[in-house]
């Protein structure tokens, strides 16, 4: 029986009859994954297998050291599972994320030139599965490079949920070096995969006269430049495309070209050394993000019961349904916080056009300008981690703390 | 040459598009396009590892390998898969089912589970940076006794328009790929295999035709030389000069090891830079140069010039090395003085180098990087005669001959394309897919119960008309008429300028039924389906030579044509009737059968004269 078996082993089977005989990859689905002489997988039915011989032991690469340039700025690397870089075993056809500084430098050879590195792994995880808790970990991880020397801070991240972590991060750090989130959207295994610019570009920028937290991706399909967002305005805008990463409400503050590297930031971008480093690393984690529609039950509002704040991504200017306006007026008098946003994500929430808004406004909802609905959500968990009195609760969510709400429309779509 | 006693083997793998609706791992037809309908163009580069390049000399492997960029055209039906921006769709089923019934054909057993895997390519013909393909079916049979390993669902790579640019309609097609062993030993054997194979690919009615939609790669060896595999073979015709001239190939080039191990000959391992000695060169090419460096083959002299297959020696196998770090190619002391290269030049090189007279030398010219690649790659190239036959991938030039393309890839390039599912091929499934009837064999069908003959039945089956014409045949148009018609007047009507393309099949059937039901006359199909193509409806084009001519017309008609060339008539005699019948049908063309005016016409002659 395969169960029998390990990755590595020789074994014999029948395809309807036809003989063959491969690599032992794993049982998937009652069937046996058997990897051909010719390098190709098929299925096979486990019952027929029989073994050959055992794995033989695997031939142990030696650890080759990349050879750091000490003369260039030393750069962190602190990864979270977001892979930019990978190894193939063609053996088994597995392909392993690489998470060690020499792995990486091994990956994308391009990065030796940028600086030097120190690499270490915060979690091994994929970026859905990201919690306050990790990011709290990771503000603390990046205020010890920091405060160790480092010139600046490359954070390695899946993209789903990278702009949820960058926000998290700018609140709960102040920073006088960049640190710049970065990722692939398209898999590290592949030549194609966006992780080498993406990693250059980020590296480049962690070595820049930049003095704040940053997400650094492509900016078109070409591998032509990369853009730096500002991590409070940033949104994935697409599933799968390189130039997935879109600013919002501004311009990105910067970008970087590929290949020459050349890093270009624009006057909004706060510079190196503009603020000195603390961590303020509490969060409430006690609060929600609700995407209204029409029809929502009131029930669904109620649910948040207990909760201490509630971001609403409305309609429009920042809008909920009449039957709903009840529900949020009974939370804020439970004493939660309730934030309204935007699903149009550009533009500046307004309630006091409509009378749904302007209802909202008397139960006490805080209007949320023109913050994305994820950096309002983060911003609510460190201001309700840090503040409990209604007012000044109020007075931080509606002030611009680290770029998150500008003062001026000046940038349309 | 007696391939027996060289111990030739060949084996093919042919390479076939499918005529699907959809790609196989997206949702875009499969049009291909002209390049000027492009509605957008992007560039990336590929990263590769060394591992990735193959077996090249290391040190020019990390030159080539620094960074490439490819840019590449869009399309109105080309989509974020082909962009490599989307992850796949699954597997299309349609092809699938197209490569299970090659299978059936084969007698092969098809995979329980087919998994998709990811092939690495990093020459820029695909947007990932590698080729998608599944093994559907092994251990088939051919009627000549030899195996079909495999059958394989392969992506299209893009077609590249020049240099670095690609062109993103093709990639993603659904090709098959079937691989015999090397079980061909004569070239002939290996002509008539992959004619057998088209034949049978044909036969799904589901392949597009076309130069370019198949493929043969060749396997070839003989016994002392190596395997070499030969890409792109697209005319069946040049198959079997092809084999030929690789046994030749391989039998010169272990020819001359025997002579370089004679000699004891070896590579020089000092490269020098012998730029000032060319200062006041003639030579266009070396005059441009920034830098020029040189290297002593020691008892290479003639051999490097020798010819190993018409129009290739073994200096343009070095050449082709060369080419892989963006040079041109290479002098060598064999060709020259030449090329503006004076023998005077050739002495002072000769002797700077401290070359003897049985020394060949190579010369590289250049950038500093490009000409330290380049006599690298050289020197490898060199060496590697001193044992023989390389094993490599080349490429077919015209005529036959092959130049170096890359190292033999290994099975180690492939993993699991893990963004597409497994699909299980269950015995229900298998037992309901029909294998078609084989070309040859409807074609005997046609011969037998049609009445065709033999050439013409030949014609039909492997035409790209065969569905229109069994289509007339099932509507009741005689088979004779129907082939006659599909293959021949159309393929005039072609030549004549006439847009047969835009005539729907459904046109041509109205056509014939009309000629069948005796509404219009054979002779009017010419013109019928001219102005069809041209625009008019089927009806009006019918009714326009509709009800013929009645014999009492045609007799008038005659007499009077007659009558007024009498003169001519009385002259010439019977000898009129020829120009006479020019004049005649120019009025009935259409309307009226051609024997019945000729038949006319000699009897108006015969009573007149």
């Amino acid at each position: 029986m395969s169960d029998t078996f390990t990755t590595g082993d020789i074994v014999a089977a029948s395809c309807r009859g036809q003989p063959v005989e491969g690599i032992y990859i794993t049982d998937r689905d009652g069937m046996a994954v058997v990897k051909l002489g010719s390098g190709y997988n098929i299925g096979v039915d486990p019952a027929t297998c029989t073994l050959v011989a055992k794995s033989g032991e695997t031939a142990v690469q030696p650890p080759l050291t990349v050879e750091q340039d000490e003369s260039l700025p030393e750069l962190a690397i602190i990864s979270t599972g977001g892979t930019i870089a990978s190894k193939i075993d063609y053996r088994t056809g597995a392909v392993t994320s690489q998470f060690t500084a020499d792995d990486i430098l091994r990956a994308i050879p391009g990065l030796s030139s940028i600086g030097r590195y120190r690499a270490g792994v915060l979690a091994t995880i994929l970026s859905e599965n990201m919690t306050p808790s990790i990011w709290q970990d990771l503000a603390r991880a990046i205020h010890a490079a920091i405060r160790d020397g480092a010139a600046g801070v490359l954070v390695t991240h899946g993209t789903d949920t990278m702009a949820y972590s960058a926000s998290a991060v700018s609140y709960m750090l102040d920073t006088p070096v960049p640190v710049v989130f970065v990722g692939s959207q398209r898999s590290a295994d592949r030549p194609s995969s966006d992780n080498v610019m993406n990693g250059m570009c980020a590296a480049a920028a962690a070595g820049a006269d930049l003095g704040e937290i940053a997400v650094t991706m492509h900016a078109t399909t070409n591998d032509d430049f990369c853009a730096v967002h500002r991590a409070t305005r940033v949104r994935k805008m697409h599933t799968s495309r390189r130039d997935a990463f879109q600013s919002h409400g501004m311009a990105p503050i910067g970008r970087v070209d590929f290949p020459s590297l050349a890093v270009h930031l624009t006057d909004d971008a706060v510079r190196r050394g503009a603020c000195t480093l603390a961590l303020h690393d509490r969060l409430e984690e006690r609060c929600g993000l609700l995407y209204f529609y029409p029809g929502m039950a009131p029930e669904i509002l109620r649910a948040y019961e207990g909760y201490r704040g509630l971001v609403i991504a409305g309609t429009g200017l920042g809008h909920v349904s009449t039957g709903c306006i009840r529900a949020v007026r009974d939370l804020i008098d439970a004493g939660a916080a309730v934030v309204m946003t935007s699903q149009c994500l550009h533009g500046r929430v307004c309630d006091r056009v409509y009378d749904t808004g302007r209802d909202l406004l008397s139960a006490g909802v805080i209007e949320g300008e023109d913050m994305l609905p994820e950096a309002a959500l983060t911003k609510l968990m460190w201001v309700l981690g840090n503040e409990s009195d209604p007012e000044r609760v109020q007075r931080l969510m509606t002030a611009d703390l680290k770029g998150e709400i500008r003062r001026r429309s000046d940038h349309g779509l | 040459m007696d391939y027996k006693a060289l111990g030739l083997k060949a084996g093919i793998e042919i390479h076939q598009q499918l005529d699907t609706e959809e790609k196989l791992f997206c949702r875009c037809p499969t049009t291909l396009r002209k390049t000027g309908e492009h509605a957008g163009e992007f560039f990336r580069y590929l990263h590769a590892t060394v591992s990735e390049m193959g077996e090249i000399d290391r040190a020019a492997a990390e030159e080539m390998m620094d960074r490439r960029q490819f840019h590449y055209l869009t399309y109105d039906t080309t989509c974020l898969v082909e962009n490599d921006e989307e992850p796949p769709a699954p597997m299309n089923r349609e092809a699938l089912e197209i490569a299970l019934a090659l299978a059936k054909i084969f007698a092969m057993h098809p995979v329980e589970q087919v998994h998709t895997m990811r092939k690495l390519v990093i020459d820029g013909s695909n947007t990932s940076g590698f080729q998608r393909t599944a093994l559907v079916a092994m251990g088939g049979i051919l009627p000549n006794g030899g195996v079909v390993e495999t059958i394989c669902l392969e992506e299209e790579a893009a077609q590249r328009v020049e240099g670095s640019t690609f062109s993103l309609d093709r990639l993603g097609i659904p090709l098959v790929e079937i691989t015999t062993s090397p079980c061909m030993f004569t070239p002939e054997d290996v002509q008539q295999t992959a004619e057998y194979i088209g034949m049978v690919l044909r036969s799904t009615g589901k392949v597009k035709r076309g130069l370019g939609t198949i493929r043969q790669d060749i396997n070839v060896s003989i016994a002392a030389g190596a395997r070499v595999e030969i890409k792109g073979v697209q005319e069946l015709d040049l198959i079997a000069e092809v084999v030929r001239r690789e046994a030749q190939r391989q039998t010169t080039l272990l020819a001359i090891r025997d002579e370089l191990r004679a000699r004891r000959a070896s590579v020089g391992e000092e490269v020098r830079d012998v730029t000032p000695l060319f200062a006041g060169t003639e030579s266009s090419i070396l005059k441009k140069a920034k830098v020029i460096r040189a290297f002593v083959l020691h008892g290479f002299a003639g051999l490097v010039g020798r010819e190993i297959q018409p129009g290739r020696r073994l200096g343009s196998e070095i050449s082709d090395y060369v080419k892989k770090c963006g040079l041109g190619g290479i002098f060598h002391s064999d060709e020259l003085p030449a090329y503006g290269v004076t023998a005077e030049e050739v002495a002072r090189l000769r002797e700077h180098l401290g070359a003897a007279d049985e020394d060949a030398i190579v010369i590289v010219s250049g950038s500093k990087e490009k000409t330290a690649c380049g006599a690298r790659q050289a020197q490898h190239r060199a060496r590697r005669a001193l044992e023989g036959v390389p094993e490599e991938t080349r490429k077919m030039l015209e005529e036959g001959s092959t130049s170096y393309m890359r190292p033999l890839p290994g099975a180690a390039r492939m993993y699991p394309e893990t963004d597409v599912f497994p699909v299980a091929i269950p015995d229900g499934l298998w037992e309901e897919i029909r294998a078609p009837e084989l070309l040859c064999d409807l074609a005997r069908r046609f011969e037998n119960d049609l009445g065709l003959d033999a050439a013409l039945a030949r014609q039909v089956v492997s035409s790209e008309s065969l569905p229109l014409f069994r289509a007339a045949v099932d509507a009741g148009i005689r088979p004779n008429l129907a082939a006659r018609t599909i293959l021949g007047t159309l393929k005039e009507l072609g030549r004549d300028g006439v847009a047969v393309s835009r005539l729907a099949p459904a046109e041509i059937l109205a056509v014939l039924r009309a000629v069948e039901d005796g509404t219009v006359a054979k002779e009017a199909i010419p013109e019928i389906l001219s102005a069809v193509a041209a625009g008019t409806a089927v009806a009006e084009a019918v009714g326009a030579h509709a009800g013929g001519m009645s014999d009492g017309d045609l007799a008038t008609l005659v007499q009077a044509i007659v009558a007024d060339r009498i003169d001519f008539v009385r002259e010439k005699g019977m000898r009129a009737l020829g120009p006479l019948m020019g004049l005649v049908m120019a009025e009935a063309r259409g309307k009226v059968d051609g024997r019945k005016v000729s038949e006319a016409l000699r009897q108006e002659i015969s009573r007149v004269i």
